[in-house]
Order: structure tokens, then sequence, then C-alpha cells
């Protein structure tokens, strides 16, 4: 359990600019280890949104090098992509549910998109939106749903496919501060059980205590510092023995 | 306080688990359309015109093999003598000459009452007079279709008979008083055909628009769904299934007005009772050719829709 652990993403002297503007993002250079918990904060407008959209393979940057699993990102072939963004799942802002499809659909996509069976999506897709209770609502369409029931959906689809990467932009933003814990707790699960690497990104100061061992990114003005020395250095690996049958209880 | 966070169920799927296509993802996730719109329309529109073009193209080439075929073996002979007398006896030893020769299977002249009678609408009655000489006229059937060069030995021999009696003979190859028509009946084929052509690029470009506007409407399902893994191919299938659908809705609309209009007017073509006309009937492979263009149309919008998004999602990350 002490031997080093592989780099799961790897940033070098990466920019951000959009078309003509200044850049947004400038000299990101850190590593990610998996199996780690991050959180990436700032004020409105450091970039962190930018910086996830880098992440989750939805923009290319400027100039710099970004290596994830191993793999240039750069260089990629857009073809080989999908194979890649199946490894992530995602938490929007805005939550980005598509709009004609019910919550379970929603939640259902990555396993379909993944070509899973459909018996085996029927079981998960269930059991996830149960779990964010949300059990009543499996046929609803977004427009009928509240802020926090969106993003309870968003939030299941995102995890639904036990991603090697989590990334979430202000998940707990339109939740009340139980469901915000749980939520949580759930991130925390899948950090601890499958070893899942997660970025949250919040403005919550609040959150970032109630992870413990949590690593914290902190950008200003599209630069990053390291308080905690974290993405210099790797981690002590989170993940835990299996406590499979005694739930998820800390 | 909240309860004990399980990760749902030790059956959660994995990525990688078996990345075999579902063939529900796209019906599961193509944007809601409605058969209301324009493009079912436009495009029933568009292949009514093809059934209507392809059936009159059909129609007329069929008219012309038929009337080729009537008049392929034949040709007529032609005495032009002002003398009524001479030109019996010319005419006689003209049939006389046209029944030895090898390529002639019958030899008819027309009487005189039959010319008359033919004439009697443009010259009246004064077609039976005197005064107007009238020239013997031969009806040839032949063995076969001849070429020029028999057509020539034809002339030849009729000459070499007729010049002893100080007469002289005009051998006409029926196809060639007819080829006039027969070009503009080719011609009308040309037409339909390119009135084929122009209508199917008319149907492609529509298919290409409507695939645009909705690659356009739900630009940003497309995003979510390449984001979270989707691939080009499971998109691109996304949106063939809404295309395809109004597609064969339009094409069988558009079938079935094109042959509505192709009955209407072979109706008023069969009341003529012309029996050139009659030459003009749809067999049963040009039925097929007319059936298989609603399915043509059909794979037509298909290919046009796969580039159509194909070349859209290329645009993207």
């Amino acid at each position: 359990m002490n031997e080093r652990p592989s780099e799961i993403v790897k940033f070098d002297n990466v920019g951000l600019r959009y078309g003509t503007d200044p850049e947004v993002l400038s000299d990101l250079s850190f590593t990610l280890f998996p199996g780690s918990f991050y959180f990436l904060t700032g004020a409105s407008g450091a970039g962190k949104t930018s910086l996830l959209k880098l992440l989750y393979l939805s923009q290319r940057p400027s100039r710099g090098s970004i290596r994830m699993f191993g793999k240039d990102m750069i260089t990629l072939p857009r073809g080989r992509l999908p194979d890649f963004r199946r490894r992530l799942g995602v938490v929007f802002q805005n939550f980005r549910l598509v709009q004609h499809l019910s919550a379970f659909d929603n939640v259902a996509l990555p396993l379909r998109l993944a070509g899973t069976d459909e018996a085996k999506v029927m079981r998960s897709v269930t059991d996830m939106l149960e779990w964010v209770g949300l059990s009543h609502r499996l046929h609803a369409i977004p427009e009928t749903m509240s802020g926090g029931e969106q993003q309870r959906v968003a939030i299941a689809r995102a995890v639904i496919a036990r991603p090697q990467i989590l990334i979430a932009d202000e998940p707990t933003g339109n939740v009340d501060p139980e469901m915000a814990l749980k939520l949580l707790r759930l991130f925390e699960a899948l950090n601890h059980r499958v070893g899942t690497t997660v970025i949250v990104a919040t403005h919550d100061v609040h959150l970032l205590k109630k992870v413990p061992d949590s690593l914290i990114m902190r950008l200003n003005k599209g630069r990053l510092s390291d308080p905690t020395g974290a993405l210099r250095y790797p981690p002590a690996p989170r993940v835990m023995p299996s406590t499979e049958g005694q739930g998820l209880a800390k | 306080m909240s309860t004990a966070p399980p990760v749902p169920d030790g059956n959660l799927a994995l990525p990688g688990d078996g990345l075999r296509a579902s063939g529900d993802i796209a019906a599961s996730l193509s944007p809601p359309t409605r058969l209301g719109g324009p493009i079912p329309w436009v495009i029933a529109i568009l292949i009514a015109l093809v059934v209507i073009a392809a059936a009159g193209g059909l129609s007329l080439r069929n008219l012309a093999d038929n009337a080729r075929a009537d008049l392929a073996d034949a040709v007529t002979v032609q005495i032009i003598e002002a003398d009524g007398e001479a030109r019996a006896i010319q005419a006689e030893a003209a049939a006389d000459a046209l029944g030895a020769h090898p390529l002639v299977t019958s030899v008819r002249i027309v009487p005189e009452a039959e010319l008359q009678e033919l004439l009697e609408p443009w010259l009246g009655t004064n077609a039976a007079s005197d005064n107007v000489p009238i020239p013997a006229l031969i009806d040839v059937e032949l063995s076969r279709r001849a070429s020029a060069d028999e057509l020539a030995q034809l002339q030849s021999a009729l000459d070499a008979a007729l010049e002893p009696i100080g007469g002289g003979a005009r051998v006409d190859s029926q196809s060639q008083w007819l080829r006039p028509v027969y070009d503009a009946l080719s011609a009308l084929q040309y037409l339909a055909l390119a009135l084929i052509a122009l209508v199917s690029i008319a149907t492609a470009a529509a298919v290409w628009l409507a695939s645009r506007n909705a690659f356009t409407n739900h630009r940003e399902t497309v995003e979510i769904i390449h984001l979270l893994g989707g691939t080009d191919g499971q998109v691109t299938r996304i949106f063939e299934r809404p295309v395809v659908r109004e597609a064969a809705f339009g094409a069988f609309v558009g079938l079935l007005i094109g042959l509505a209009a192709v009955w209407l007017l072979g109706q008023q073509f069969a009341s003529l009772d012309s029996g050139m006309v009659g030459g003009g009937g749809l067999k049963l492979t040009d039925w097929l050719i007319i059936a298989a263009i609603p399915v043509g149309g059909v794979l037509l919008a298909l290919i046009t829709g796969r580039i159509t998004i194909g070349y859209a999602l290329k645009s993207m990350l």
C-alpha cells in the first residue's frame, strides 16, 4: 500500500485563452494522483470552470501539455476521445441534463453509451435514483424538476458508471445542507471504495472541512497556488479495503 | 443526519464493461420530432414528382420501342408517275421484283381507293379526281430490320426492274419517316431523367437543411452525449432515426400521390384509343422500378443525413 501511485492527470505549463482574449488560465503545472480527493477553489472568474473544461476534455488548451491516464490528450485523435471521456464522471454547474429525457434516462445515459446490458442499467439506475431520493421522480423530465432535483440527477449521472475521475463543478450549490453532505459522502464513498479520483470545484469553504485528507487547489486569476503542496507530491493512498455488505458508513 | 451512503449496489457497471453498441441508445435519445413538420411533405411532393417523371419516361421508352419494333421491318415503295396506266404497270413490275427479293416476306400494292380514303382528310373529295395524281404505294414487309446497305440493294433491284419500262421507284424505310418522332421521344426521356436528377438533388438539399437544423437545435444534447463518452457514430444514429422516419413517411405519401397521378394520366391516354399511345403501357419491371423510387428516396435521405451530421460533428471536439 505504500508504493507511490502513478499520476492520473498531469498538466505541464498549460495556458488557455478564448479567441484573442487574454489567457484565462496561465502556466498551470500540476499532477493529480489516483484515489485522491481534491477541492478546487477560487473566486468567481478565477478560471475554475475553464480548468474543469480542460479536465473533462471539452476544451483543448492554447498551449502546454495535458496527459491523462498516461496518454497525451493534445495529440489524441478526436475519434479516441470517447474512450477517455467514459472514464470520467462530470457534474456540470448548470447540470446539462438532456431536456427531453426522463430522470431515469438521463442517469442511464453513460451506461447506455458504453453499451451496458439493459437489465443492469435498470437495476443500477433505479438504485442510484433511490439513493439520491428521486425514486418517485423516475419519469420526470428536467423542466418539471426543481434545481435541487436536477442537481441530484446530474450527480447520479456522473457517478453511475463508477468513473476513474469524478469532476464536479459546484455540485452542492442547489441542495440543502443535509443533501449536500449526503452527496459529499457519495463522492467519498466512490473515492474510498472504487478509488475514483474526485475533483470538486466549490465556493463553499465549509465543504472543504467535511472531507478529511482532501487536497486543495486554489486558482487566482487563472494561476494555481498549491497551499498544501498536494500538487507536487503524491498523497497517501485513500483507497480502503473493500467493505462489501457493510455499507459505507464512516 | 444523512444515512450511510451505499454506492448503489455492488453491481454498478464499470466503464468498459462490454463496449458493444446498444441498439436502444439511438431510440432513447432521438430528439422528439413530429411528422407535422414541413420536411415529410416536401419529400412527399418531390417523390411524387419523381414517380410521375419516371412513369412518363418509362412509358415513352416503351412507346418508342413498340413503334420501332412495328416499323423496323417494313418499307414503303413509292412510284411517282402522272399517267395512271403506266403507274399501274410499274407498280406490278415493282411488286414482282420485290417479291423475288430474299429479304421480302410480303408485298401489297395499296389499292387506289384506300389511298384516296387516306388522303381525303387533307385533299377532300378532290383526292378521287384524276387531276390530282397520287403516287402508287407498295407496302413491303421484310423478314427483319434492313440495314442501310440492304435498303440500297432493294432500291437497285427496283431500278433494274423498272428502268426497261421507263419508270422508277423510291424505297422509304418507315422507321426513317419516324426518326424525328423517335428523336423527340428520346429528348422527352432525357428530360424525364434530368427531372429525376434535379428532384433527387432537391430532396438531398431538403434533407441536408433539415438535418442541419435538427443538429443546431439539439447541439446541447450532442455536446452532452459527447462529454458522456458518446461516439460520432452514436450521435449520427440518433439523428438518422428521425430523418429515416420522416423520409419514409414522405416517400410513402409521395408514392401514393405519384401513382394516383400516373393512373389518371393513363386513363386519359387510354381514352384516346390510339395504337401508338397504346404501346406506352407500363410493364411489370417498370412498376418495380417505380416501387423502388421511395426506397431510393429514403436511402438518399439516410446518406445525406449521415454526411451532414458527420460534417457537423467534425467541427466539435
